[in-house]
């Protein structure tokens, strides 16, 4: 039952914080930090007083596990289930919303109310999708973590929100009815095979299927997942959405909305279609190195900052593509680091482009320049992520991808080289940031503007802090997050094993690394 | 004692966190004083230790301490700890020592600048990170203080953030050696998913074992780190990024050129010698980069204006020769030389410092002092030194005995025709000719640019003591003709199995011929700069002549093909895709729709007779297919 506060907490937060709006404007603030901080003891208290590890067919390690009927003629139950994976990004989650309660403070003063139910609604949606199990309530979740988020962008966002807000809506809803009749699919394949209808994901797990119907059910998956992720060629609402949307906003989609593409990669569509997941598997990496490559050199152009960042997004996600379905330990370990390490280091940029954005009342680089002299605190701070960013060992991002380029390059030493190019690439656009917003000649225009306040000051050292402690002590992140990915892998490991020694005398000889 | 290594490290570290968190609030003689002591702190544990290690020599003349389990997954297990033997040793007391010397000089040298408390964040951070460069036992964790060092020269490359060149240079340091970086981490792939480990000295142990001599996988990963090394020590084709760094402070060359950073490269492939004993040909590939290094270098030294870009292209050419001894197998002559090079390196820079820092202006241009000897004597006689060192003015200098330990070597490895030696020797005299012409030119003539302030005792305690130390240092280590003084290579056998040369016959020629080169040089530099007969001078102002200058004044044309090659078409890539191509398709379809939307608005038009017409050749359309089919 814990595990359903979990959602309905923020959900409940929402509900009230509109309302209370009347009372006081800060009074939805604070009802916003206190369910986080009220979810935060939830989920802290479900991981230290579970019980071991509960046993689920196929021997997964869950640390809690839920099940209630909700509608049983069609087999869809409310089935919650958190591991490692679900753990550590709902603690990814509940950390990145207290931070987006806390930016709004000053940014966001219209229909506060509004603004921060829609902030927790979309919050709920989130954690909903990573604790789901039942794949019907999943879609459901999917569904109310975007529509507030559309509302973020169309109403509190930037100069061209319309457009952006309606582009990412049309991405969204188009990729989600494609993982709708995917599921769909998967669910009548299953009932055809079976004879009970269920959505239920341990059920679903191992459902047999021709090879061609496996392949085209995971390309609807695939697809719905990387359009969210997102991977080249469906990246192109990221960088309108992410620029148009108010900080909070950014903060939210960046930092935890596109891992719900990766964990949905994850939990979903290599589990459920391993055959299909691993012969699709090198395009999947392909699209991943693109995704490195092309989104470093579009990032390096831009003269927006903020959609200089959004483009680095794509190129970072690119990476976690990549390590998914590299699917070895070492990948995948590096892939959930890189969730979690990019999560707070872009999150960090685009505070740092929104507090620029609230002085200057610009986010357009060449009339920046020069903003150490005047905003020290902000461009050190500033200058650390973007450094976090371009993957300097010691920090968190360089753990993620560091792991994610060896465990490729075992098998696809090619991937693993070209990925690691966008190293240099990162380089150039970190830097370039750097160079073009706070180094430079200053401007007489900017000398005045106030440096960062106590908040955001606050909210920017506890992010600092993590990224230091993701790169220099990253083994407890690995450590819970193990016990998830063996689920995952356990689901696999059977199917696979069984086709490798079909195919096993073919390869005997290629095989052996 | 031993167990104190983390100190070493922990201590500048900790420095650079103070002046980073402090920011603004201290004063600047508080900034100092945090700026020097945990430097000196660092370099009194490191002498300490290295005290008891000469001693009491730990087992096996190794000491490894490990702090934390870093990453444990699935058979990757890489720790955050410390490893200390000879080699480690000898860089760590090199750097401590010489970085505490060039903070000391800093703090009078940067007195007043805006950035005081920055910069010497900054410059902790940088000792800091070569610290961990040096001791890290495992080669991810060696990666951290690589990249560190990489950064930090970046940050002090472009500390002046406010001239839009700096941060262009320094932009140009981080990107060209992280080109050679990514090679570096490519070749930690190889090594971890053949070898199983990144531990440094188990991976030499199972390398040994599982790969025979001149293997294929060996040959690949010893050209990865290569690469690596390259970028860092600023060895051709990866060099363009050394002489701009020239941007940044004066002190910053100093610890870039001699402490930190450039030796990197010789620091790696001295650690992972056994690597390259199994690649052969990797290893004559490095001996060649370094003779031609060394050699291009100097050219380009002879024909450069700015006193700093001297001495940044003599830096290029010195790593070539401690890259020729790694490449010939004697490493402890690499790092022999790695030692006098530090020790006259920094005195060399913090000369040329000493002597801007007076001058009018910051003049840099040596065509615009001269006759300094008599107003700045303190910077003369330390500029001398570090330039007779430089150009091994026998017997007498550090350079000397380092440099000819490497010539002899790469002589005994040369086999018929010891081209690599001839380059050597070569570049010898060409140093001898570059150095002394800067000599002459600045400290002799007519004075050009006047004199303002003096010096304080923070200036002048470092130069004095890299003086002596330029000049002593090489007593450590002579030839046989010399005494035959081997305390450095034996210190190192240890780590490298390398004995020195037995007596030969050849070897009192090698040392008369290397020594008659550096003094002709000098004098030719004496007949030509100080005193230059008007036919010189009226050839060197020939057309093709000054064409030629100008080509090695830029460093023989590298940047221009660069430009060319890769930033231009990168930047052309950029800028015909700013809006993303790929969004086009999107709004494409967007721009679709509409386009069929406003042609099916024209059909509703309002007419009842239109509509009926359609509705008709609809009917008459459907019934036609029914029938037909």
């Amino acid at each position: 039952m814990m595990l359903l506060w979990l959602i309905l907490v923020p959900a409940i937060g929402g509900l009230l914080a509109w309302p209370a709006e009347r009372l006081r404007p800060s009074a939805a603030r604070w009802i916003s930090l206190a369910s986080m901080v009220v979810d935060l003891l939830i989920l802290l208290q479900i991981w230290q007083h579970h019980a071991g590890p509960i046993d689920i067919t196929g021997g997964g390690r869950w640390v809690a596990m839920l099940n209630i009927p909700w509608i049983p003629q069609l087999g869809i139950n409310i089935t919650l289930g958190l591991d490692g994976l679900s753990l550590l990004l709902i603690l990814l989650t509940i950390g990145l919303g207290f931070v987006s309660v806390v930016i709004s403070w000053s940014e966001i003063g219209e229909r506060v109310g509004a603004f921060h139910f829609n902030l927790l609604w979309t919050l709920a949606g989130t954690i909903g999708v990573f604790l789901a199990l039942d794949l019907f309530l999943f879609f459901f979740a999917w569904e109310i973590m975007l529509v507030p988020m559309y509302f973020l962008i169309a109403l509190w966002g930037h100069e061209n929100r319309i457009y952006a807000s309606i582009k990412f809506f049309l991405f969204t809803q188009g990729s989600g009815l494609l993982m709708l009749l995917a599921i769909l699919a998967l669910v009548l394949v299953h009932r055809r095979a079976t004879g009970t209808l269920t959505f239920n994901y341990f059920q679903l797990l191992g459902t047999r299927m021709n090879p061609a119907t496996e392949m085209w059910i995971m390309l609807g998956f695939f697809i719905a997942f990387i359009v969210k992720l997102p991977a080249v060629p469906f990246h192109t609402w990221l960088p309108d959405a992410h620029t148009e949307a108010p900080t909070a906003g950014s903060v939210i989609l960046a930092g935890i909305m596109l891992k719900t593409g990766a964990y949905g990669l994850l939990r979903f569509v290599v589990p459920l279609f391993p055959l299909a997941a691993m012969r699709f598997a090198p395009i999947a990496m392909l699209l991943g190195v693109i995704g490195i490559i092309y989104g470093a050199v579009l990032a390096f152009g831009q003269t927006d900052m903020k959609r200089l960042v959004a483009y680095s997004s794509v190129s970072h996600l690119g990476f976690v593509l990549l390590g998914i379905f590299a699917w070895n330990t070492l990948a995948l370990q590096g892939a959930v680091m890189q969730m979690l390490a990019h999560g707070v280091s872009t999150g960090a940029l685009f505070i740092t482009v929104g507090a620029l954005q609230e002085r200057l009342h610009t986010r357009d680089m060449r009339q920046m320049g020069g903003l150490w002299a005047s905003l020290p605190r902000l461009s050190a701070l500033g200058m650390f992520f973007a450094i976090a960013s371009l993957g300097l060992p010691g920090l968190g991002n360089f753990i993620g991808e560091f792991l994610i380029l060896l465990g490729t390059f075992r098998l696809h030493p090619v991937f693993a080289v070209i990925g690691a190019l966008g190293v240099i690439t990162a380089a150039a656009y970190s830097l370039i940031l750097v160079q073009r917003a706070f180094h430079g000649p200053p401007r007489e225009t900017m000398a005045a503007v106030p440096d960062l306040r106590m908040r955001h000051l606050a909210v920017m050292a506890a992010l600092s802090v993590a990224i230091i402690g993701l790169g220099l002590y990253p083994q407890p992140i690995f450590d819970v997050a193990a016990g998830g990915l063996a689920n995952l892998q356990s689901a696999t490991h059977g199917v696979l094993t069984l086709a490798a020694s079909d195919t096993g005398s073919k390869r005997a000889e290629g095989g052996s690394r | 004692m031993m167990h104190a290594l983390w100190l070493v490290p922990a201590f500048p570290l900790l420095g650079a966190a103070i002046l980073m968190l402090s920011a603004g609030r201290l004063a600047p003689r508080a900034i100092a004083l945090i700026a020097v002591l945990p430097c000196a702190a660092s370099a009194i544990v490191a002498i300490t230790i290295a005290i008891g290690f000469i001693t009491a020599p730990p087992p096996g003349h190794a000491f490894s301490q490990i702090l934390w389990q870093w990453v444990a997954i699935g058979g990757f297990d890489p720790a955050i700890g410390l490893y200390l033997d000879p080699l480690s040793l000898v860089m760590m007391l090199v750097v401590t020592v010489v970085g505490t010397l060039i903070l000391l000089y800093a703090t009078e040298f940067m007195a007043g600048d805006e950035g005081y408390n920055r910069f010497f964040a900054y410059m902790n951070l940088f000792v800091a990170a070569m610290l961990v460069l040096l001791l890290a036992n495992d080669l991810l964790f060696l990666y951290v203080g690589w990249e560190g060092v990489g950064l930090c020269s970046y940050l002090l490359i472009g500390f002046w953030y406010q001239d839009a060149a700096n941060g262009l240079a320094a932009r140009k340091a981080f990107i060209v050696t992280r080109v050679g970086d990514t090679g570096l981490m490519i070749g930690l792939f190889v090594l971890f998913t053949h070898l199983g480990t990144l531990d440094i000295q188990p991976l030499m142990h199972r390398a040994v074992l599982a790969w025979p001599h001149g293997s294929n996988i060996a040959s690949l990963a010893a050209a990865l780190l290569l690469l690596g090394a390259i970028g860092k020590s600023a060895q051709l084709p990866l060099q363009t990024w050394l002489p701009d760094a020239m941007a940044g402070p004066t002190p910053v060359s100093a610890l870039i050129h001699a402490a930190t950073m450039v030796t990197a490269g010789v620091y790696l492939i001295a650690r992972m010698h056994v690597l390259y004993a199994l690649a052969p040909h990797v290893q004559m590939a490095v001996a060649a980069i370094g003779a031609a290094t060394l050699f291009a270098a100097a050219v380009a030294a002879l024909n450069q204006h700015d006193i700093k870009r001297i001495l940044a292209y003599s830096t290029i050419s010195q790593i070539g020769y401690m890259f020729l001894a790694l490449g010939v197998g004697a490493e402890s002559a690499a790092i022999f030389h790695f030692m006098a090079h530090a020790f006259f390196k920094a005195l060399l820079f913090l000369a040329a410092g000493a002597i801007t820092m007076r001058l009018e202006h910051h003049e840099h241009d040596i065509f615009r002092m001269g006759g300094l000897a008599k107003q700045l004597p303190v910077a003369f006689w330390s500029f001398l030194i570090g330039s007779a060192s430089l150009a091994a003015l026998p017997l007498v200098t550090a350079g000397f005995y380092s440099k000819e330990m490497i010539l002899s070597e790469t002589w005994a490895h040369g086999g018929a025709v010891p081209i690599l030696w001839v380059a050597g020797v070569v570049t010898a005299f060409v140093t001898a000719l570059y150095i002394f012409r800067a000599v002459f030119i600045v400290f002799f003539g007519e004075a050009k640019t006047p004199v303002v302030g003096h010096y304080g005792i923070r200036i002048m305690l470092p130069l004095t003591v890299l003086s002596v130390l330029a000049i002593v240092g090489g007593f450590v280590e002579t030839p046989n003709g010399l005494g035959g003084v081997r305390l450095f290579s034996h210190f190192l056998s240890s780590v490298f199995g390398h004995v020195p040369l037995a007596a030969s016959a050849t070897e009192t020629p090698l040392l008369v011929v290397a020594s008659l080169v550096s003094l002709a040089g000098v004098a030719l530099a004496w007949l030509l700069y100080l005193r230059p007969a008007p036919r010189f001078v009226a050839w060197a102002q020939t057309q093709a002549v000054v064409a030629w200058r100008n080509f090695f004044l830029s460093g023989w044309g590298f940047d221009w093909f660069y430009d060319r090659l890769i930033v231009q078409p990168f930047l052309y890539l950029v800028r015909i895709n700013h809006s993303d191509v790929i969004d086009d398709v999107f709004t494409g379809i967007a721009d679709g729709c509409r386009g069929l939307h406003g042609l099916l608005k024209q059909t509703q038009t309002g007419r009842i007779r239109w509509y009926a017409a359609w509705l008709a050749a609809g009917s008459i359309v459907t019934i036609a297919v029914a029938v037909i089919r």
